[in-house]
């Protein structure tokens, strides 16, 4: 017998045994496509902290209290220029790589001192990566950000510094808001390839349970929500 | 209370002494009985009583378990409650028997209804009779330490710190962690004896820097453990159950020590 | 990987001896369990996002067989490819094929504890193929030859001299006189090496928190980001996954999520969920071009079906050995196999036989502070109840410790009998304490005399001196 065979049949051998009536392989079939189907909630948690309970003020706090450092601008024409001056902050070189997103070409750059634009996956010697992220979540100040041309995924784990550009129209209360985004762009039951939620810069506390930012990821993790 | 000055009957109530405080410390049982007592009660001590089956069901002895966890029901259903002056024995009877017997029906039903009218005797005081404060006087600086089966399989935790606050003179000051195992679990302090005295050492170094004169608990096993350690360690700290104070039966010498 | 539980009781000793061990477990006793008490408090939904935890993985496991053929549906039309292993052995024949077809010389790998179970990294070394552990932690004990002594903070036993003298020793290419006085250097020189190992690497190894049937997803959750460079770098991604990881959907992996980072580190989430869904798209720019899970039994199945069914709930947050006394007293390695603390002493039995094992459930003291932190409510104490059970069924609990239940549990149920033993015994242990009521030494109770006193009693047992004041009333 295959192994595949013989554990599930195991399998149901084993349950049968604890319940003594164990419905038919149809019936059960049936229960968990009912369940994936409809893909009950559950417990959403309350959302209201102490900068209030509205969706961006939840997510900049969150997004702030997993040292993650935020900017908010009013159009995506004015991004370009956020991106700029973390990149002046932090002494850092007019120098960024970035993926095919087509919102790229929306960013106004800083007159005389445009910066140099690598479009592509990262091979790990880029300092920044911009990315945009398809949404965030408020809950706990998390991106989602997708594989693809439009924002490769080496970009938000080889830099030192990760830029992201989310819109705040984007940015969903819990994480159920955002698998609703990603059933309707990408179908039911159907995902890209990587669905990187991201909470904050790479860390690590395995040394003395020492905390310290920049483990294998970005040191730096930089949001600008356009509130367009 | 004056038990003249109510009409109804006085409550029935059979004390389960528990295995320990019956060869150690029976102070721990009179006190008890003065507590009940004093809040109305009429009560009672079956003479069958012996231990409740935890030594065997804890040492994965069903059978031995089942025969004596029978005797205990068959001794103590008649009464209105069941108190202990142990959160462990009572778990037992209150959470463990209905376990016990899950595959016997008749029995099952008896341990269930027992166990809905089992104690621990802090949580009967305060949650069952609603006795708010207790008639008694120590003037001393004391801690309390929350036994494990107590306060996790009972929530017994506010019940005891509510009586000793009336108790006149008392200063109750919380040590560290104190909702944190003392390292006795029964015969684990023998079987795995480095084991335990790690964690008792490290629940002593916590009593002896809050500084009490006074370390309290509702479980006989625990005070044990932590009094005998604190004795090895040449600490002058006394060790009483909570029971003792509460009941104003101080005249008895502490556990593991001269007063 | 070797089996050191039957020694446990050496284990323990040589591990409480240990000062250097004893200041590294120190940092578990405060850092863990005051932050997770902290995000318990503040999340109001926490013990209903708990019972919902539990619920969905019942339900779950009531239809496993159906979600696993759910969840290999969806891995087959996202491209990815499914192996089943009934055992270990099947396991890591099925890493090796893979290996062998991609040519491999280098795997990294990020933390998976199936990995540990089935001893991948030994198998892989006896085969020619370097496996290179990427998450510090591992990396760390990696170098040492060690396994983890904790399943979340594999290394929490070492402190930063020691972690310092290995790099020392292992990165010799680097300057002798560079500083590393900082855990912040130690990382960063960590992190240069092994990021020259990420993109060197023909296979990245993962495991996973969550197999969602869904979507055919597996899902990591991490901080480092290590895990991330190891599935997205190399040309091929392996997940190592046990078949109880199985999710229904994305809103349960959610809920679980919500409970399992809060219980494990205190977070709310971890730095990185990331949900990977078959190999690179057309489209693509990077990510692997192929994607394999291999679903692990190794005993699960059977699980199932007795009392331990319950313990297939565990999504290892590691919670119950940070809480847990006696491992924060003797640490991980004691335990002598993969899985420590009360976790372990449930499930281990299943896996290596309670006849091996059999320390592991017996060194609890049911203070229960395992189950009151469980984020999926396993009633670990009762199970560790049910292998003494097993145990005592079979024979297996020391002779001395069955003979002494025996003949008090004889007693005890002759009431007459025992009040006559207890008021003699009682009246030797108070004349063995003499005045200062306390005994230092005693036959068959050394265990507890090694350590402390034993209080003696007063003289009459309580049933004696309540029946005599009775009398009197």
């Amino acid at each position: 017998m295959s192994a595949r065979k013989t554990i599930l049949s195991q399998i149901t051998a084993s349950l049968k045994e604890n319940s003594g009536t164990l419905t038919s392989q149809a019936d059960r079939m049936t229960a968990a496509e009912r369940r994936v189907n409809s893909h009950p909630r559950g417990v959403i948690p309350d959302l209201t902290t102490k900068s209030g309970s509205s969706t961006l003020s939840v997510f900049c706090e969150k997004a702030v209290a997993a040292q993650a450092t935020i900017k908010k601008v009013k159009s995506y024409a004015k991004a370009g220029s956020a991106v700029q001056s973390f990149l002046r902050q932090h002494n850092l070189p007019q120098q960024i790589r970035t993926g095919s997103d087509p919102k790229n070409s929306k960013l106004v750059w800083d007159k005389n001192l445009a910066p140099q634009i690598l479009v592509g996956p990262s091979d790990g010697n880029d300092l920044v990566c911009l990315s945009h992220a398809l949404g965030a979540v408020a809950e706990t100040g998390t991106l989602y950000l997708i594989s693809g041309p439009s924002n490769p995924t080496t970009l938000n784990f080889l830099p030192e510094n990760h830029v992201v550009i989310v819109a705040e129209k984007d940015i969903r209360k819990s994480y159920e808001g955002m698998w609703k985004t990603l059933r309707r762009k990408y179908g039911k039951g159907k995902l890209p390839r990587t669905v990187n939620m991201i909470t904050g810069p790479s860390r690590s506390a395995d040394i003395e349970q020492t905390l310290i930012l920049g483990a294998h990821g970005p040191l730096k993790l930089h949001v600008i929500v356009v509130e367009e | 209370m004056d038990p003249t000055s109510t009409q109804a009957p006085p409550v029935q109530v059979a004390l389960f002494v528990t295995c320990l405080v019956d060869i150690f410390r029976p102070t721990i049982g009179f006190a008890s009985i003065k507590l009940l007592e004093d809040a109305g009660c009429e009560v009672h001590v079956p003479k069958v009583q012996t231990c409740c089956g935890q030594p065997a069901w804890n040492s994965g002895d069903r059978e031995n378990t089942l025969e004596i966890a029978k005797q205990v029901i068959a001794a103590f259903e008649e009464y209105d409650y069941i108190v202990a002056p142990s959160g462990s024995c009572a778990g037992m009877i209150k959470v463990h028997y209905p376990e016990l017997f899950e595959k016997i029906p008749d029995w099952h039903e008896r341990a269930l209804k027992l166990s809905a009218k089992t104690y621990e005797i802090t949580g009967f005081l305060i949650d069952i009779l609603e006795v708010s404060k207790v008639n008694a006087k120590h003037k001393a600086k004391v801690s309390y330490h929350d036994s494990c089966a107590g306060l996790r399989e009972l929530g017994i935790s506010k019940q005891p710190r509510k009586l000793l606050k009336s108790v006149e003179g008392l200063d109750l000051v919380e040590m560290k962690d104190c909702e944190i195992c003392c390292g006795f679990g029964g015969t684990f302090a023998v079987k795995y004896s480095d084991i335990s005295n790690s964690i008792v050492s490290e629940k002593t170094a916590n009593i002896v820097a809050t500084d009490p004169d006074l370390l309290l608990a509702g479980d006989l096993g625990c005070l044990m453990n932590m009094a005998g350690k604190l004795k090895r360690q040449g600490s002058k700290i006394k060790v009483r159950h909570v029971v003792e104070v509460l009941a104003g039966l101080n005249d008895d010498k502490p556990i593991a020590g001269r007063d | 990987m070797e089996i050191n539980s039957p020694q446990f009781k050496l284990n323990a000793k040589t591990a409480l001896g240990d000062k250097q061990l004893q200041g590294a477990l120190g940092h578990v006793r405060e850092n863990f369990t005051g932050k997770r008490a902290k995000a318990r408090a503040q999340l109001p939904q926490f013990d209903d996002l708990r019972q919902n935890a539990r619920a969905i993985k019942d339900h779950v496991l009531e239809h496993l067989d159906v979600y696993l053929e759910l969840y290999e549906q969806k891995v087959l039309e996202s491209g990815g490819m499914v192996h089943w292993a009934r055992d270990a052995q099947e396991a890591r024949g099925i890493v090796l094929d893979i290996c062998r077809k991609t040519n491999a010389k280098t795997v990294t790998k990020g933390k998976s504890m199936i990995s540990e179970e089935i001893g991948l990294n030994e198998f892989l070394q006896d085969n020619d193929i370097e496996p290179i552990e990427t998450d510090l932690g591992e990396y760390i004990i990696q170098l040492r030859g060690e396994n983890p002594s904790h399943i979340i903070a594999p290394a929490v036993h070492l402190n930063m001299d020691q972690v310092r003298e290995e790099f020392r020793k292992a990165h010799t290419h680097l300057p002798d006189n560079r500083p590393l006085n900082e855990p912040q250097s130690l990382l960063s020189e960590a992190r240069g090496i092994l990021r020259e190992k990420f993109l060197a690497a023909d296979i990245g190894i993962t495991g996973a928190n969550f197999l969602v049937a869904e979507t055919g997803t597996s899902v990591i959750v991490t901080n480092e980001g290590n895990g991330d460079l190891t599935q997205t770098l190399p040309r091929v991604h392996v997940v190592l996954a046990s078949i109880e990881k199985i999710v229904p959907t994305l809103e349960d992996m959610a809920q679980i999520t919500r409970v399992l980072a809060r219980s494990a580190t205190g977070q709310e989430i971890t730095v990185y969920t990331t949900l990977s869904t078959g190999p690179r798209r057309k489209l693509d720019v990077d990510g692997p071009e192929e994607y394999h899970v291999i679903l692990l039994d190794n005993g699960r199945s059977k699980m199932l079906g007795n009392e331990f069914s319950q313990m297939l709930r565990c999504i290892r947050c590691g919670a119950c050995l940070n809480h847990c006394p006696v491992y924060q007293a003797i640490g991980g390695h004691a335990y002598g196999w993969v899985y420590p603390g009360p976790m372990g002493a449930v499930l281990t039995p299943n896996l290596i036989g309670i006849d091996k094992a059999g320390h592991l459930p017996n060194a609890s003291t049911f203070c229960g502070r395992c189950e009151a932190v469980c984020p999926m409510l396993i009633p670990l104490p009762k199970m560790m109840r049910s292998w003494r059970e097993k145990e005592f069924e079979r024979h297996l609990s020391p002779y001395s410790q069955r003979r002494g239940i025996a003949l008090w549990a004889w007693m005890a149920k002759r009431p007459k009998i025992y009040r006559f033993v207890t008021s003699i015994a009682a009246r030797c242990l108070s004349v063995i304490g003499g005045a200062n009521k306390q005994i230092n030494r005693l036959p068959m109770a050394g265990g507890w005399t090694a350590h402390r006193a034993l209080p003696a009693p007063h003289g009459a047992t309580f049933m004696a001196l309540y029946n005599r004041q009775k009398g009197r009333r």
